[in-house]
């Protein structure tokens, strides 16, 4: 009996050291991968760094004719329309958080509710591009014609309606599970002094989950930031700074991705590697960040 | 769960970004492929993608030759090139003397067929209008903003032009077509040529930028109004109005297959380097190209083997003789004859070392 054992035990031992070594090789190749992405990105940034210097954060001119390179209008359009689709995407995310998070926690509404909810993260971009060109275009033309401001249908806020509708399911996940966390006792002692459930949301909830909605919301905008395809197709592309939300402009995103099979020369190239450098740090830094007020929250 | 959460959107990024870097993966897969196989390999061009994909595929079944060509774009064809990872390259544009300067070797350019642009506009009725040149720039430059104003007005004397702002729709992605239309505006306008300049990619003085022929054509589609240029094979299959220009004889001619094989009758230089745009051609439409296949001239080079180098030339013949006849039929302009028997004799300079390979 014992040999048999001992024999059954070493083969669960190399099976858990296999395992647990597998798990370990994959993470390392993960960060393997994300620091190789970042210094292929830096090494091929370097001509356009030497060439352009800091002028490339505040040139308002991007010619590649001209070999100009300034990356100011693409960084103006990228935040504005990040910010703008987060302002837009805010409210309805959080109240769509409450609403799953508190109100109906399990059964049939909620799994629904959180399936649809899913489901918008998994559309690809180019369809949220269509229907924004289908769809969307002609509502805001028919808007813009009514406030007497250029029809273009296509502009910055088009694309933030979009990014507002993309980003939503990023922080709504996190939100609603945060909410979802309040302890009962705090809940239940409010109640007991006669609060409504409107001051119990509004004075026990959102403060005490403040902290990871806001997380929730920065790794939306983590996402806004990077999105391409659905912004290219609504943003109206020009090179210009936008003057206002419904004039025409174009994203860092965007922009590398209709220029860079077609990039001939080394600086054009180099710049808008420089530019896929830039985004890459701001997103990171922006993972890092709301990761940490994940962490600080849920400890 | 709490570590997926939080690494998922970097990875996210991550891949993003890694997927610009595409062109150079590609050129490790080729090399192996290249030497494994007895197949031709190319690259290059979009705009001519279909055209070639008929030839090399009657090429094959007629010879048993395979060809593998990647429709990577123009800038992707000529790097792939220079790093000597294809047999062919192929361009839209011909390489510059800078972009010569820098291969390793002196390349051949072989046109194989014409591309045109036109211009479509929406309005109500879509009529057929005539433009001058010198309209044209204006328009693109923003600086004739109404569809009733005189100048447009006095050269279409048979239409109704509402009173309605012109919206200019341009491509936002790097393209052959904008470089080709770009061009023709730098001949015709001087303020184009001093400003915006001649490129795949511009600095737009005005107007809305949508990704290929078929962002252009929706937009234009979708906008009260708005003026546009795309190529001619995207417009005729999709059935799209077009504008007449005048061109340098002064006649004002429409864009047809007939009108831009026209536009290359015209004195050719023996390396066919040439823009084709606002020829001397007297019924030849102004905004045309060749498109080109790039070669070595000396195709001894990386361990080729002979073989190899022939095959690739016998290729090259075919499209340039044979395969003539299957351009027509996809909506692409054939070679008038005159730039056939340049190209032969560009062909007969291929060699393989000391060796003619024709």
């Amino acid at each position: 009996m014992i040999p048999a054992i001992t024999f059954k035990n070493n083969g669960i031992n190399f099976k858990e050291k296999a395992f647990k070594k597998t798990l370990t090789l994959s993470a390392i190749v993960a960060v393997i991968i994300l620091i190789a992405i970042f210094f292929t990105l830096l090494v091929n940034s370097f001509p356009s760094l030497k060439a352009l210097g800091a002028g490339f954060f505040y040139d308002k001119t991007w010619d590649p004719v001209a070999d100009e390179y300034g990356a100011l209008p693409f960084l103006v359009g990228t935040l504005l329309t990040s910010f703008l689709a987060l302002l837009i995407s805010t409210p309805f995310s959080i109240a769509v958080s409450i609403f799953l998070g508190e109100y109906y926690k399990k059964g049939i509404v909620a799994e629904t509710f959180k399936n649809v909810i899913d489901l918008l993260a998994g559309i690809p971009s180019v369809i949220y591009g269509f229907w924004g060109l289908f769809v969307l275009v002609p509502i805001v033309r028919i808007i813009e014609i009514k406030l007497n401001v250029p029809p273009y249908g296509v502009g910055i806020f088009t694309s933030s309606i979009i990014l507002a509708i993309m980003i939503l399911p990023f922080s709504v996940s996190l939100s609603r599970q945060v909410i979802s966390m309040v302890p009962d006792h705090l809940k239940e002692a409010a109640y007991s002094l006669g609060a409504t459930r409107f001051e119990v949301i509004t004075k026990i909830i959102i403060p005490y989950t403040k902290s990871g909605l806001f997380a929730g919301l920065l790794l939306a905008l983590g996402r806004a930031l990077g999105e391409t395809m659905a912004v290219t197709m609504l943003i109206g592309n020009t090179h210009s700074i936008p003057t206002g939300i419904f004039s025409p402009g174009n994203t860092m995103a965007s922009v590398i991705a209709n220029e860079f099979s077609e990039a001939t020369g080394k600086i054009y190239t180099s710049a808008l590697i420089e530019m896929g450098l830039f985004l890459f740090v701001v997103a990171t830094v922006i993972n890092i960040i709301g990761k940490q007020i994940i962490k600080r929250f849920t400890l | 769960m709490k570590f997926k959460k939080s690494i998922l959107p970097l990875l996210i990024t991550a891949f993003a970004l890694a997927s610009c870097g595409g062109n150079n993966s590609q050129k490790e897969g080729n090399q192996d492929s290249d030497e494994n196989s007895n197949g031709i390999l190319g690259a290059g061009a979009t705009f001519p993608y279909p055209f070639y994909s008929k030839v090399f595929d009657i090429y094959n079944k007629e010879k048993g030759i395979k060809v593998n060509y990647q429709s990577i774009g123009s800038g992707g064809g000529i790097k792939q090139l220079q790093n000597k990872t294809v047999d062919f390259g192929a361009s839209d544009a011909p390489m510059s003397d800078e972009e010569l300067s820098k291969s390793p070797a002196p390349i051949v350019h072989i046109p194989t067929c014409l591309g045109a642009v036109i211009i479509t506009c929406n309005l109500p009725g879509d009529p057929v209008l005539k433009f001058t040149p010198e309209v044209l720039a204006n328009i693109f430059l923003g600086k004739v903003k109404k569809w009733n104003d005189p100048n447009i007005a006095s050269l279409n004397p048979n239409v109704k032009l509402p009173d309605l702002a012109i919206s200019i729709i341009h491509r936002s992605d790097g393209s052959g077509t904008t470089y080709i239309f770009s061009d023709y505006l730098s001949k015709v306008s001087a303020e184009w040529n001093a400003k915006p300049g001649k490129g795949k990619s511009l600095n737009w003085p005005a107007g809305l930028g949508a990704k290929g022929n078929e962002g252009v054509s929706g937009l234009i589609k979708q906008t009260p109004g708005s003026i546009g240029y795309v190529e001619l094979v995207y417009a005729l299959q999709n059935k799209m109005p077009a504008a007449q220009l005048k061109n340098k004889a002064g006649n004002f001619v429409a864009a047809t297959l007939q009108s831009s094989s026209a536009a290359a009758n015209i004195d050719l230089p023996a390396d066919m380097r040439v823009s084709l745009t606002n020829t001397a051609a007297a019924d030849g439409y102004p905004i045309c190209s060749f498109t080109y296949l790039l070669l070595y001239k000396d195709q001894k080079y990386n361990n080729r083997t002979e073989a190899s180098a022939k095959a690739t030339v016998d290729l090259v013949n075919y499209v340039i003789h044979d395969g003539q006849k299957y351009a027509e039929l996809l909506g692409y302009a054939p070679l008038p004859d005159a730039a056939v028997k340049k190209a032969e004799a560009i062909l007969k300079s291929v060699t393989y070392g000391d060796k003619t390979l024709q």
